[in-house]
């Protein structure tokens, strides 16, 4: 509050901040400054290092490059408690609370009021606690388990708890991802009363609209790199999101258009309902065709559906899913992974470290798990063949290792997106489904496996590439599908394609 | 490098170096160890854990646990004791059916097979966690082994049915050719083959198994079965041996066996281990209970130490795994 008076004086700064990710820079040299009663906005697309930024500010990072001052003195949090003791504060994208625990034991969790006999003092916590749901206007007894509430009341309860701290910087980590209409003017009123009571805070969003409304200044953050930042007041949607995504690609992978002869994959109305609450759909209506030859890009905001197009086209879920699945024009059930494989389809999933791999396994055995069939008689396994087939692969994608027998975990990001990828090429597929294939990977990786879903495309395979990289998107498809609450906002081929129009069709359904 | 290579194999030998040391130093402590009746002895005592183990293995393998192969072992060996004593008797049909020794041994391993199969069910189909469902099945299977039995042992078999856990074949005891058999099948089957591949896979990283294609329930399924025929081999020796079917047998078996399978280096998180380790790791546990018993140390004693060996192990392994 005393920082109130001096007006220009920044309450948090950060100096020529870099952070790396064994050889990969998520951050490079970050100069930012927060300023106490105004709002700043961090933009950037996925993976541009927002996140990241947050995390060192709030000493979830305690190892990086360059200087965090606080009140113009240097500070090196070893933990997110010191630093929220000194007045940092994050409220977390992924929900910080004990499923089981209710809403009063949640926002005193570590903090807890003790009575005279050192016993905990349910009535003052519970009153407190009324008050405080009172504040953000959510009318819940306070002694709802968590675990009963809806995703976004979850979400104001976390910020509620952030709230029962005195909070000189006070970050929030994409806080309306999850939470509905009025939920979020809710936000925003508390937002101005902290405001007014002289807090700075950052605010991380996607959606440009939102910014527009609460926040004073922005900061602009692609690849790890700061771009721009200034007054929100006299900034437009079109520079913001140019700034976000305003890459000149110099490579393009595409090929010329070919004759595409044959429609391989048709997808109609496919719908995926949310296993959790069987009245949202996760996915709704997407239809669409894939020519032999053809790459799609299915892009979108995180949360927009991609993923789970894949995952339903996969069969995994079946009882959630429903809709129609044509493979070269034969409308197909897939009800199981196994149904998937017979029908030619295979999925590169978003995360190869928990969906892809074995990771105490070698690349050989990871390369033939889901072809064994194909090289077994008896069960018995034909291990020189299984060799032979990943040596081929190796050699074929380029993927270094010192042995075949090297166990995964211990190959790069890049290395080991290939042996996922040769996973699949050996079950011979028609369909290829990539999600998020160069996520977290060295950028000559990424251009190497550009060129792998160019050449799969011309040997005839239809391949689907899911992935928030706009560039990359433009990088590698012949058309794109855009996605946005679940939804199928645009359709276009990759000549129409421009990054604006894709990222207003993904940005939100408001503005479309 | 080189310094590199001799600490990966002392890591890689650990276990074998371990029960070398043990061997020594047991022959100078006493004069009775390194005798050819202790040692085969030793061997017969150590075959019914260690194909017990052979099947916990491949449970723990998976990333589940298996505590119910103590009961199993109890009841299979009743089952095969009531159908070679008294036959099948259905008295409300007028009918009698009496069985060969193969058919009450058959009788008995599918008695195990299909009580692990039921553990494999709950734990695949209903979700329970391998923990509580095979607890559960740890208390059934004692019940219907007492139910069964009525309390009390039954004895009093054919000389053939002995010879299964008492016999010798050229010179070396049964029980000690069919634990070899049963290793040695276990070997094959996680080296060699699809089913094999398919339960390291399932250990390692169950989400991505999955995703690539693998029957995990169906896997789960043929591995608890497996788990509950190697107990049941292990009942109808401990029966044949003693010539009576204990209502109280096994107890405390699994514990026996889990020990021998973490001993023998392989991961309670599943994904990582080996048959071969588990044969050490029995091979070290049955040493050691006879060292100890003919060291003449107090039975008390024994399980501290006993205990105390199990956690150096596991601290070893971890050490080890860190290192890495």
């Amino acid at each position: 509050m005393e920082n109130q008076t001096k007006q220009a004086v920044p309450v948090l700064e950060i100096r020529n901040v870099s952070k790396d990710f064994s050889g990969i820079y998520a951050l490079k040299n970050i100069d930012l400054q927060i300023f106490p009663g105004e709002v700043t906005a961090i933009i950037g697309e996925n993976g541009a290092g927002k996140s990241t930024l947050m995390k060192i500010v709030s000493g979830v990072y305690t190892e990086y490059d360059g200087d965090v001052f606080l009140n113009g003195e240097k500070v090196n949090y070893k933990n997110p408690k010191e630093a929220s003791e000194q007045g940092v504060i994050i409220i977390h994208q992924e929900l910080n609370l004990v499923p089981y625990l209710n809403i009063t034991e949640n926002l005193f969790l570590g903090n807890e009021l003790i009575n005279s006999f050192g016993l905990l003092d349910t009535p003052k916590m519970h009153k407190k606690a009324k008050e405080l749901l009172g504040r953000l206007h959510l009318d819940i007894n306070p002694n709802t388990p968590l675990n009963q509430l809806r995703v976004g009341q979850q979400q104001l309860v976390e910020i509620a708890k952030a709230l029962m701290l005195e909070s000189k910087v006070l970050i929030m980590d994409e806080p309306t991802s999850a939470i509905s209409d009025h939920e979020v003017e809710l936000l925003f009123q508390i937002i101005s009363d902290l405001k007014a009571k002289g807090v700075a805070i950052v605010y991380i969003s996607h959606k440009l609209n939102e910014l527009f409304e609460i926040a004073d200044r922005f900061t602009v953050l692609r690849d790890g790199e700061k771009i721009g930042s200034g007054m929100m007041e006299g900034a437009t949607h079109q520079q913001l999101i140019q700034m976000m995504v305003g890459r000149s690609l110099t490579d393009s992978f595409r090929k010329a258009d070919n004759i595409r002869p044959k429609e391989i994959l048709r997808v109609e109305n496919l719908c995926f309902r949310n296993p959790e609450n069987t009245n949202d759909f996760l996915v709704k209506d997407v239809s669409f065709s894939l020519q032999q030859g053809e790459v799609l890009g299915i892009c979108g905001l995180m949360g927009a559906g991609r993923t789970e197009v894949l995952e339903a086209i996969f069969g995994l879920y079946p009882t959630y899913i429903s809709g129609k699945i044509f493979i070269e024009g034969v409308e197909k059930q897939i009800r199981s992974v196994t149904d998937a494989i017979d029908a030619g389809i295979g999925l590169v999933p978003e995360d190869r470290k928990l969906q892809g791999l074995i990771l105490n396994m070698d690349v050989t055995r990871n390369t033939s798990l889901a072809s064994l069939e194909k090289i077994s008689k008896f069960n018995f396994i034909n291990k020189k063949k299984e060799e032979e087939i990943s040596l081929n692969f190796i050699q074929k994608l380029n993927t270094q290792v010192k042995s075949p027998k090297m166990e995964v975990h211990k190959l790069s990001g890049g290395n080991q997106q290939k042996v996922v990828i040769a996973k699949w090429l050996a079950t011979h597929p028609k369909i290829l489904l990539l999600d998020e294939p160069t996520r977290g990977i060295d950028i000559g990786a990424k251009t190497e496996i550009y060129k792998l879903i160019n050449e799969l495309a011309e040997q005839g395979m239809g391949i689907i590439v899911v992935s928030s990289e706009l560039p990359e998107i433009l990088a590698v498809s012949d058309s794109i599908l855009v996605m946005s609450e679940s939804k199928q906002t645009a359709k276009m081929t990759r000549a129409e394609a421009t990054e604006e129009l894709i990222m207003k069709a993904a940005l939100c359904k408001k503005e479309y | 490098m080189d310094t590199l290579n001799l600490k990966h194999k002392l890591v890689k030998f650990q276990s074998i170096i371990a029960l070398l040391i043990m061997c020594i130093a047991l022959s100078f402590l006493s004069d009775r160890f390194l005798t050819a009746d202790n040692s085969w002895n030793v061997m017969r005592q150590i075959s019914v854990n260690m194909i017990i183990s052979v099947g916990m293995t491949l449970v723990i393998l998976t990333g589940g646990i298996d505590l119910s192969v103590g009961s199993i072992l109890a009841l299979a060996g009743a089952v095969t004791a009531v159908m070679l004593k008294f036959g099948g008797e259905f008295i409300d049909w007028n009918l009698y059916v009496g069985f060969t020794l193969l058919g009450a041994l058959v009788g008995g391993t599918l008695v195990g097979a299909f009580l692990g199969w039921f553990n494999g069910l709950t734990i695949t189909r209903f979700k329970v966690p391998p923990f509580v469902a095979t607890l559960a099945m740890l208390t059934i299977a004692r019940g219907l082994t007492m139910l069964l039995t009525g309390g009390f042992p039954i004895t009093g078999f054919s000389g053939q049915m002995a010879f299964i856990g008492i016999g010798w074949f050229l010179g070396i005891p049964m029980p000690v050719w069919i634990s070899a058999i049963v290793v040695l099948a276990a070997v094959v089957m996680t080296n060699k083959t699809r089913l094999g591949r398919h339960i390291y896979a399932i250990g390692g990283n169950e989400t991505a198994a999955e995703l690539s294609g693998l029957k995990i329930k169906k896997i789960k399924m043929i591995v608890y079965s497996i788990a509950g025929a190697c107990a049941a081999i292990g009942g109808i020796i401990v029966t044949s041996r003693l010539d009576s079917a204990q209502p109280n047998a096994g107890m405390g078996f699994e514990l026996d066996s889990i020990a021998a399978v973490v001993i023998g280096g392989t991961s309670l998180s599943g994904g990582k281990g080996t048959i071969m380790g588990t044969v050490q790791g029995a091979l070290i546990i049955g040493i050691l209970n006879n060292g100890l018993v003919l060291l003449n140390v107090s039975p008390f004693w024994q399980q501290v130490i006993k205990g105390l060996v199990i956690l150096l192990a596991v601290v070893i392994e971890k050490f080890n795994s860190k290192e890495k």
